[in-house]
């Protein structure tokens, strides 16, 4: 169990993070949502204990950070943003020196290097400086790292952040993967990877909380839920008056030449009324089917909006 | 303790990893030889002792001890590890003091490796050993002090030339605390007994007796002194920008 109570930090006049409370119970994996600069790093250096907060603590399994900041920080793993390394070390000097400094006993060392080698694929880099590797493999690193000692606790900041689709497939995977107990903090600023392993999001904005819940009803919030899109055989031009002079439809917007939304006034299903619209006009449909919702427009309501 | 082993072999490891050791002992043995024979007139001293050795020790660390420390924090910083470092759970003195002791034993090294002068002068002659070895610890101890300087200076910055000029700085005026050219700027104005402490502050005044192969207390003492008080410094800057 990790809990965040009141949390503040500015530096100067910036306000970084302000009042920020939450807890994350074992098992949950919690994605921390927001735009650039809305406090996201800030409040995980916070957790971690490299920054201190200048208001509020951060409370490990009922013990409070500052009471015993070396059990806490061994039972977290840490992947500070942009996975720093020591570059001039190979990759599994570096391995050696976190499980030396995680206080590993020398018996189990070689074990757990293993086994975080095997999790992440490092197996093909282990002799390479870790400055010669490139980005891909420089993220995993920093997750090896943090993995090593198989803590309680991830607190994981940005980790797909500039890695390709195999290798973001690949870390979610991974992120999923950790064992049910474990508690997991993710930050990114990809909406897809929210709904990719979170079993909850928690979205800040300018170091204020202004979300905090499930993916689905996130997704719930979004203009575009139970939004019908058509999408024709062929691009074409259609004339919709038809439909928008029908009551439940409040627009209808073009996505593609040959793909447009239907949304439908709060709460309203038309799926039916829409179907039932294009069957009389003769479109020749390829598909038809419900939103579940978008979450770029969710998040952008919450943090641009007033 | 541990941990500060554990830190200091990463640190100690980091140094061979690239040219920097290779090429630092190597102009260190250069630069020490040259000053002793061209400069000290070894030979023409007639003298069995290694004084013209050693008096160049203050110059030589001026330039090379700032070399070395220059990375040591600047680096963590600029490349991000600071936050690796400092989020593992290592205690910050332990962490300031594994560099240290990393960069310290490097520098022993590079000392050391002096040691055909050593054998020169017994072959020359019928040196006080004793002494030679007194000054050999006396100058360890200095560049120790040299050395705590640098790197509280390269924890204020991430950029390595700011932190080696700085610290050349600051050990230039440390050097010639007691020489005209520093106390001049506090004649005019402090009482003499301010003017008295900084010259008292002068490592070339400290180190002058320890050359000669005498260890007084009162020397080490400020050598030690100056160590601690910049290995604190060192820390206390750390934690408090750690944010930037």
């Amino acid at each position: 169990m990790i809990e965040v109570h009141h949390l503040c930090k500015r530096f100067g006049d910036f306000v970084a993070v302000k009042d920020l409370s939450f807890a994350v119970k074992p098992g949950e994996v919690l994605g921390f949502l927001g735009p650039n600069g809305a406090g996201k790093s800030t409040t995980m250096k916070m957790i971690t204990g490299f920054l201190r907060p200048d208001a509020g603590n951060v409370v490990i399994n009922g013990i409070p950070y500052e009471d015993d900041p070396l059990a806490a920080r061994q039972a977290m793993g840490y992947l500070p943003e942009g996975a720093p390394a020591y570059g001039d070390m190979t990759v599994l000097e570096f391995l050696e020196f976190i499980a030396d400094v995680r206080e590993i006993p020398s018996a189990e060392r070689e074990n757990a290097i293993v086994r975080v080698v095997r999790q992440v694929e490092l197996e093909a880099v282990l002799e390479k400086p870790v400055e010669t590797l490139s980005k891909g493999f420089k993220r995993r690193v920093g997750l090896a790292q943090a993995l090593i000692h198989d803590p309680q606790i991830f607190i994981l900041d940005e980790p797909t952040d500039g890695l390709d689709p195999n290798q973001k497939h690949q870390v979610r995977d991974l992120i999923r993967n950790l064992s049910r107990e474990k508690i997991v903090i993710v930050s990114t600023h990809i909406l897809e990877e929210v709904t990719a392993v979170c079993s909850r999001a928690l979205i800040i904005r300018r170091g204020e909380k202004v979300f905090d819940g499930l993916p689905s009803e996130l997704l719930a919030q979004s203009v575009y839920r139970g939004a019908v899109s058509v999408v024709t055989a062929s691009p074409m031009e259609v004339s919709w008056q038809g439909l928008l002079g029908q009551a439940e439809i409040l627009r209808v917007e073009r996505v593609a030449p040959d793909h447009w939304l239907v949304v439908p006034r709060e709460g309203r299903d038309i799926f039916e009324q829409v179907e039932a619209w294009c069957r009389t006009q003769e479109m020749p449909i390829r598909s038809l089917y419900r939103e579940p919702g978008r979450l770029e427009d969710v998040f952008r309501r919450l943090t641009l909006g007033g | 303790m541990n941990k500060t082993m554990t830190v200091a072999r990463r640190e100690w490891a980091s140094y061979f990893a690239t040219p920097l050791a290779y090429v630092f002992v190597a102009i260190f043995l250069m630069l020490s030889s040259a000053f002793t024979f061209y400069m000290g007139g070894f030979y023409e001293r007639g003298q069995a002792d290694l004084m013209p050795f050693f008096s160049f020790h203050p110059w030589l660390y001026l330039f090379l001890v700032p070399a070395i420390s220059m990375r040591s924090w600047a680096e963590e910083r600029k490349s991000g590890t600071l936050e690796l470092l400092l989020t593992l759970p290592i205690r910050l003195r332990d962490a300031v003091l594994g560099k240290f002791l990393a960069a310290w034993a490097f520098l022993a090294l590079a000392l050391a490796l002096t040691f055909p002068l050593w054998i020169t002068v017994n072959y020359l002659g019928d040196p006080d050993n004793g002494a030679i070895v007194a000054s050999y610890v006396g100058s360890l101890i200095m560049a120790g002090a040299f050395l705590a300087i640098g790197q509280a200076l390269s924890a204020l910055t991430s950029n390595q030339v700011i932190a080696f000029i700085l610290t050349v700085v600051v050990c230039f005026l440390l050097v010639l605390a007691g020489h005209p050219l520093v106390l001049d700027a506090f004649a005019g104005w402090a009482p003499q007994a301010v003017v008295d402490t900084v010259a008292s502050f002068s490592i070339l005044q400290h180190f002058d007796a320890i050359q000669r192969g005498v260890i007084d207390l009162r020397d080490l003492l400020y050598f030690a002194g100056l160590m601690a008080v910049w290995l604190v410094a060192t820390a206390v800057i750390i934690d408090m920008k750690k944010a930037e």
